[in-house]
């Protein structure tokens, strides 16, 4: 009755939180790509696009997915041996455990007749499997905490899937051990199974039990006369050996009930078996229930990802499916960090100490900020910084297990954020090139806003540099002015304007120093000065090509280059110290 | 044997995989071996501006990567040859840079002695195989068909640290070109930028730049212009085709990576050389 009671509420659970999921891929909007499409275009574009793939011969595509990348996993095994071994071992062990164990009476008893859940194969098997899923476990646990995998972090529900798993099993194997060395089990299953009533019967097959299958029994103790152990084996085969095997073939369970052994009695006075029963299946119930809402969720997300992404690569997709695509893949990510291994930028991580570079941490922010959970403005900046800090070499995306689409989340996130977000200083560098190759897929208005807002919160125009007043001059002292001092070969410049007339910016404008703030020549001369805030606020600085003409043709070797380099590092720490 | 680590960068696996293909070709066919090394990460190039620490540690990864190997770096992009050779001339320069940055490497289990350099595709073609040793692998040659080099800037300059050639009168770029039988024209812009670096930054003078260097090369009388780096590719091919898509600007002139330029003259196929991914189309007179 509990067991029903408890199955069918967790099954509840667990059907309403796969249902609600998959509302959430209609209906939450992510980026640019889910825009002006309702919830009732992206269903009805779904539909049709499935339609489409199993009607056709792509159908052939999916089948080959789901044989090599969502069964045999290939991908990860392309990536690092361990981690496949380590996923194979608990996804196969779980599954024929799933289908063996805990569906036994409505699939392993209807294919096997004889089936009995004490009887070899099916009881050697049911601890085998289970240590396949111990030793993924161990593998896990190896790699996040001893092994120290780089840029592989472990958050909360990293610690959730590993410990729900870890009690399953382990209740599972402490359960046997208990039932294996439990005198009220071993007197109940006598009475149930088998024909033997007679007080010196059971006395014989309860002395071989104790001293060959490890039951503890009160009164019987070792040693026994070999002539009772014999008579007991006799009962023991007419009555017990065609329904259970020796106890010994459930090696995990036997090996434990060995070591529980001086406080079986205890335990079974205290019904352990019973305890340790609700133990194993309420974690069971509440990892069913919980699936949805965890991150074992990619067990049904990851595959959809893999198979919908081998479909909609080749051909332009509908912007729809795009938009519900980017949604179900924040659920299929496993936060496995293999992104984040093969991440190029990652390097930065280390060097501005902000999580959300690697790809792996950036999916767990972009899920919160997806679901609509209120971010504090360091937050969002943070995320935003993490998003545009990406060079687009799609490494993420060749090697993730799930087939995530990361380049394209990136892009779309990217401008969803920089439009209604900070100005953000890193649009200002190369990392926006990508953003500047697909300039003409951008509305005009669309893509001048953020570069310009940026522009706006890291430089002025001259006039607005002139009247900064009063004018602040900075000398040795200051942190930032000892930073560029280091490279001080500006005050070699006697001002020939030579960087400015070979400065191929310079020479795009008629009034260059109306657009530019200062030219080249000035900066050098302002730096001269002292006078760092006026240099580090000349639009000049953001529009160098950085083509170095104007240091290679200095005749007094002032790095002009170099040292706009220095001063656009400074005026970024200055905004975001702002 | 010449053995490098081949340095691939961000954009080429991207981007430019036909930079790669024909560059793969290319060096196979002059005995040229290149190492993967899959741990190597971005050269730190698009750092520069924000956080020139930052960049410096992503290049110093890189060559003490590569270092622990025992093996130069062989570079396709300049932009990434112009951030691993500065890297490389400060951590030379520089002890207690040096020891700063090994003091982070460490943790990686990594450190950088400065005992390795990093070269550009074409200065291995020029200074390490030789003229004379790419020549006796050609089986074909161009008849009248004129080449403006693009030479980059961030090979060229700052020469001090690049060391790539003369950085007022440049010649490598063009002999290599030369010896496929093409012209190597002479035009006024030769040296100046593609304008990549300003694209995504401000386009307008980006775009700006890149119609003056088409149209002068255009002007000097040349069919092709010819790259060897990505970002000056995307520039001269992606981005100015989508200019032409929508400005109708006529004046246009197609562009190839120099390894396709010679890999057709050594007869590997144009499969190989990824011919067909360059975006904008090419002329009929450019047969081997």
């Amino acid at each position: 009755m509990a067991f029903n009671v408890l199955l069918y509420t967790s099954l509840f659970v667990f059907i309403s939180g796969v249902i609600y999921k998959i509302y959430t891929w209609f209906s939450w909007e992510i980026g640019i790509s889910s825009r002006d499409i309702d919830r009732s275009e992206r269903l009805s574009a779904a539909f049709k696009g499935m339609l489409e793939v199993i009607f056709s011969a792509k159908i052939l595509i999916l089948i080959k997915v789901f044989i090599l990348d969502v069964v045999f996993q290939k991908r990860i095994l392309k990536e690092d041996f361990l981690r496949w071994a380590m996923h194979m071992l608990i996804y196969t062990g779980f599954m024929l455990l799933l289908l063996m164990h805990a569906l036994d009476e409505h699939i392993t008893a209807s294919l096997f007749s004889e089936y009995y859940s004490t009887l070899n194969p099916f009881f050697f098997l049911r601890n085998f499997f289970s240590m396949m899923v111990i030793a993924g476990l161990t593998i896990a646990i190896y790699r996040r905490f001893i092994l120290k995998v780089p840029r592989l972090k472990t958050n909360s529900m990293d610690y959730y899937a590993i410990i729900i798993l870890t009690v399953i099993m382990i209740s599972g194997f402490f359960l046997e051990a208990t039932k294996i060395t439990s005198i009220s089990d071993f007197e109940r299953m006598v009475e149930e199974f088998s024909d033997v009533d007679e007080k010196k019967d059971i006395n014989a097959l309860e002395s071989l039990w104790v001293h060959a299958f490890g039951v503890v029994s009160p009164d019987l103790k070792e040693p026994f006369e070999e002539k009772l152990l014999e008579y007991g084996r006799e009962i023991h085969e007419i009555n017990c050996a065609s329904c259970h095997s020796s106890p010994k073939w459930a090696f995990t369970g036997y090996a434990l009930a060995n070591i529980l052994n001086p406080i079986a009695l205890r335990l079974d006075r205290a019904k352990g078996s019973k305890i340790l029963w609700y133990i194993h299946i309420l974690a069971c119930f509440f990892g069913l229930a919980y699936l949805p809402f965890s991150k074992m969720f990619h067990i049904i997300a990851g595959p959809i990802s893999l198979l919908a992404n081998a479909v909609m690569e080749k051909d332009k997709p509908d912007p729809a499916n795009i938009a519900t695509r980017q949604v179900m893949e924040l659920d299929a990510c496993t936060h496995c960090g293999t992104c984040s291994l093969g991440c190029s930028a990652a390097t930065a991580f280390d060097a501005l100490d902000n999580e959300n570079i690697l790809p792996s941490e950036k999916m767990v922010s972009l899920k919160s900020l997806i679901a609509g959970k209120k971010m504090s403005p360091e937050e969002l900046k943070a995320i935003q910084e993490g998003v545009c800090l990406c060079t687009n070499c799609d490494r993420c995306t060749v090697v993730c297990p799930v087939g995530i689409n990361l380049k394209e989340l990136w892009l779309n996130v990217r401008e969803d954020l920089i439009q209604k977000g900070y100005p953000e200083p890193l649009l200002l560098s190369p990392f926006s090139f990508v953003r500047g190759l697909n300039r003409y897929d951008i509305p005009a208005d669309e893509y001048y806003k953020p570069v310009n807002a940026a522009k706006q919160a890291v430089a002025g125009k001259f006039d607005s540099l002139i009247k900064q007043s009063p004018l602040i001059l900075q000398g040795a002292g200051i942190e930032e002015f000892n930073q560029l001092a280091k490279d001080n070969t500006f005050s070699y410049c006697f001002s020939c304007q030579n960087c400015t007339s070979v400065c191929p910016v310079v020479c795009s404008f008629d009034k260059p120093e109306e657009t530019l703030g200062l030219l080249p020549h000035q900066i050098m001369r302002c730096l001269g000065l002292g006078l760092i805030e006026m240099a580090s606020g000349a639009s000049m600085i953001w529009d160098c090509l950085t083509c170095y003409q104007c240091q290679e043709h200095c005749p007094q070797n002032v790095n002009v280059t170099d040292l706009f380099f220095g001063l656009k590092n400074l005026a970024i720490k200055n905004v975001k110290k702002a | 044997m010449i053995k490098y680590a081949l340095f691939l960068g961000c954009n080429i696996p991207a981007r430019v995989s036909q930079y790669e293909d024909s560059s793969r070709a290319v060096l196979k066919n002059l005995g040229v071996e290149l190492i993967e090394i899959r741990s190597f990460n971005c050269c730190g190039y698009p750092l520069k501006n924000i956080d020139q620490k930052a960049y410096l540690l992503s290049s110093a990864q890189n060559l003490a990567l590569a270092e622990k190997q025992g093996l130069n770096i062989l570079t396709l992009c300049k932009c990434c040859f112009g951030s691993l050779k500065k890297a490389e001339y400060l951590l030379k320069e520089d002890l207690n840079l040096r020891q700063d940055v090994n003091h982070t490497l460490a943790d990686i289990g990594l450190k950088y002695e400065g005992n390795i350099s990093v070269k550009h595709l074409l200065s291995v073609l020029y200074h390490d195989v030789g003229i004379d040793a790419i020549k006796s692998r050609l089986s074909g040659s161009y008849k009248e068909l004129r080449i403006a080099v693009h030479y980059g800037c961030h090979a060229l300059r700052p020469s001090r640290i690049t060391r790539f050639d003369n950085p007022i009168a440049p010649t490598i770029f063009d002999e290599l070109v030369e010896i496929t039988g093409a012209v190597s024209v002479d035009w006024p812009q030769k040296l100046e930028c593609c304008g990549a670096p300003l694209t995504g930054i401000n386009n307008d003078i980006s775009i700006n730049l890149t119609k003056k260097k088409v149209s002068d090369a255009k002007k000097s009388g040349a069919d092709y212009l010819c790259t060897a780096c990505p970002f000056c590719h995307l520039q001269f091919d992606f981005l100015q085709k989508r200019m032409v898509e929508n400005n109708g600007n006529s004046e246009h002139l197609a562009s190839v990576l120099y390894p396709q330029l010679l890999g057709l003259c050594m007869g590997i196929d144009k499969e190989t050389l990824g011919i067909d991914m360059n975006q904008l189309e090419e002329h009929e007179d450019a047969k081997g």
